[in-house]
């Protein structure tokens, strides 16, 4: 379903031109479970971003589902975003001021979901979690694995096809990174894709297709179909 | 994305920063009660001025001695010497159709004194009909009666403080006081009625006109006081009177007459100019407390940076986030209009009864207009914060922690 062709993604930093991304072609079926790795600096997340439509490569076809994202608009974009991926950060990215409920919410809230609906499924989420006595805590009321959990449901709230993970356990410690892999694992057992940036070894291990990038090119891809 | 949810997000992340928003929501409150108050004070200026006025008399033309050129040019070579105006004069306007009431009028400075007691006051010549022309009431007794206006009773009617001055508690009514060198019994009491132009009513002697001009030894009248039968009758009035003075006078123009209209429409217009000025610079204060509110929404852009990319990584469009901060704007400057205009009202209050006799009152227009421009000024100045919001490439912004 994800099939990125010829993909170049090039950074002005000061006057020099820094290739982020170089001629990557890679397809992705749906249900996998990518893990994609290398040392920093070698364009893994910026491969996830332009899998998420976070950003535009300068060059090459990246088709979703059979659409040729590059040809969307802004809006269009932000639209896939809102139905068919969810994002889970490093740093987990919770609104401070809103409590785990809320946060949980706020794609329903821009998806323009009735209110109503969006409190059930909420405390579905939550719960399936096991946050259903932390709904109403604020971030940092919360410890790191909690937070994490608060941010895979939110990421999984709208029932997307992809989940995209950018080092989710890079903040945590062993135990609650653990936790939360576990989860992003159970999601990928239901159907849901997973594609995972990490440059922990172990964790790499356990999915079931490594992609190994260097300077910007996949030198090793375990499972290319 | 619903509207209502559009709110109430805004009202979140205004409600989780209280001491900003409550400082921006201070100064748009400052700005829209300073035009609503200064409105106010400038249309309390306009109104006073305009019952003063109206206390008067209705329809009133004022007769004057001289001519006075409005159209500039030198001035005549050799003098103008105008007529006085007499009695006669003034008797002879009474024959046109369009004048109701007149009322002769010499004013002199004289001591009025009632056993040891003295007092220097003003002292008012008139006839009877000056008592309905002026709206005047009486305390105790009668006006001056009517009758032959040459005829110079001993006869007055005190101002009410005159009185008060004069005889305190006890009954003036048949008492004979002594004006200048004449002596008059005192007939009537004037009830208590405000200042009308500069004449405190309350403070003046009023005797017939004839008995003024032999007590100030003169033939001519400071003025004449006349009431058209209507509004539409005063130009008409005013026309009978040039034309009957001129004839009088040789064919000379030598007399001014002064329409209430006239007068109380020059004075709105000075007045209203006035009030918008002072409007418009109250406005000033609405405009600096529109920039702050975009210093503040930009602040508020930057530190919430990463918040927008997570919005525009879960799905927000450009619009969704342009929406959420120019809401945020709208609701700090309504509640600062709001505010505003509670305070104002507080202050017109707190005015009205520290000036019981100063008609403060802020006008609909003045309402409607502080708070629209406010909500005008919050959308207008958030508009620069919420775009660069919108702008902000998600990559970036979440890449900041």
């Amino acid at each position: 379903m994800i099939h990125l062709t010829d993909i170049e993604r090039k950074f002005l930093v000061g006057d020099e031109t820094v290739r982020a991304l170089n001629n990557v072609n890679i397809t992705v079926h749906q249900g996998e479970y990518v893990a994609i790795m290398g040392p920093s600096g070698s364009g893994k997340s910026t491969l996830l971003n332009i899998i998420g439509l976070l950003d535009r490569p300068n060059k090459g076809v990246y088709s979703l589902s059979d659409l040729d994202t590059t040809e969307l608009t802004d809006d269009q974009q932000a639209s896939v975003r809102r139905h068919k991926i969810g994002f889970v950060f490093q740093f987990f990215h919770l609104v401070p001021r809103l409590t785990s409920a809320e946060n949980v919410e706020l794609p329903m809230i821009l998806a323009g979901v009735d209110p109503a609906e969006r409190k059930s499924r909420v405390q579905a989420a939550l719960s399936s979690l096991g946050l259903s006595n932390r709904t109403k805590h604020r971030p940092d009321q919360l410890s790191g694995g909690q937070r994490q959990r608060v941010a895979i449901a939110r990421a999984t709230i709208m029932q997307p096809d992809i989940i995209l993970a950018d080092e989710p356990t890079g903040n945590l410690d062993r135990t609650s990174g653990i936790e939360v892999i576990q989860i992003l694992e159970d999601l990928h057992t239901k159907g849901i894709t997973l594609i995972m940036v990490t440059h922990d070894p172990d964790l790499g291990k356990r999915a079931s297709r490594r992609v190994q990038l260097v300077d910007g090119k996949i030198s090793r891809d375990t499972g290319d179909s | 994305m619903k509207s209502g949810d559009v709110i109430q997000f805004s009202w979140k992340a205004l409600s989780g920063y209280p001491t900003r928003t409550l400082l921006m929501i201070l100064a748009m409150a400052i700005g829209v009660a300073s035009v609503i108050l200064l409105t106010a004070l400038g249309e309390g200026a306009r109104r006073f001025v305009t019952d003063e006025f109206t206390s008067l008399g209705t329809y009133l033309l004022i007769v004057l001695p001289g001519r006075s050129e409005t159209t500039g040019g030198p001035p005549p070579l050799l003098g103008e010497t105008p007529r006085d105006l007499t009695l006669e004069d003034a008797l002879s306007l009474t024959r046109s159709s369009s004048i109701r009431r007149m009322a002769p009028i010499t004013v002199g400075s004289a001591p009025v004194s009632w056993k040891h007691r003295d007092r220097e006051v003003s002292v008012l010549g008139s006839t009877a009909e000056l008592f309905e022309i002026r709206h005047l009431s009486m305390a105790q007794g009668r006006f001056i009666p009517t009758g032959d206006p040459s005829r110079g009773l001993a006869v007055c009617v005190m101002g009410y403080k005159l009185k008060k001055e004069l005889f305190g508690n006890q009954s003036a009514l048949g008492e004979w006081v002594r004006i200048g060198d004449r002596r008059f019994r005192v007939i009537g009491v004037l009830a208590k009625k405000g200042q009308s132009l500069g004449l405190d009513m309350g403070d003046v002697v009023v005797v017939p006109v004839a008995s003024a001009q032999a007590l100030f030894n003169t033939s001519a009248l400071f003025r004449i006081l006349l009431q058209a039968n209507g509004r539409e009758a005063i130009p008409k009035a005013k026309k009978a009177v040039l034309a009957t003075i001129r004839e009088r006078h040789e064919g000379e123009d030598d007399v001014t007459v002064i329409t209430q209209d006239a007068l109380l429409s020059t004075f709105d217009r000075i007045l209203v100019a006035m009030t918008l000025s002072v409007a418009g610079i109250a406005a000033i204060s609405l405009s600096v407390a529109g920039i702050l509110i975009m210093n503040v929404m930009l602040i508020a852009v930057s530190q919430r940076t990463t918040e927008i990319g997570l919005l525009k990584a879960i799905g927000a469009r450009g619009s969704h986030i342009l929406a959420l901060f120019l809401a945020e704007s709208a609701i700090l400057s309504l509640i600062g209009a709001g505010f505003g205009v509670i305070l104002a009202f507080l202050g017109n209050w707190g005015l009205a009864h520290a000036f019981p006799r100063f008609p403060i009152t802020a006008p609909i227009w003045a309402l409607v207009a502080a708070v629209s421009v406010a909500l005008l000024t919050g959308l207008v100045f958030g508009v620069l914060p919420a775009r660069r919001a919108a702008r902000l490439d998600p990559v970036q912004a979440l890449s900041r922690r």
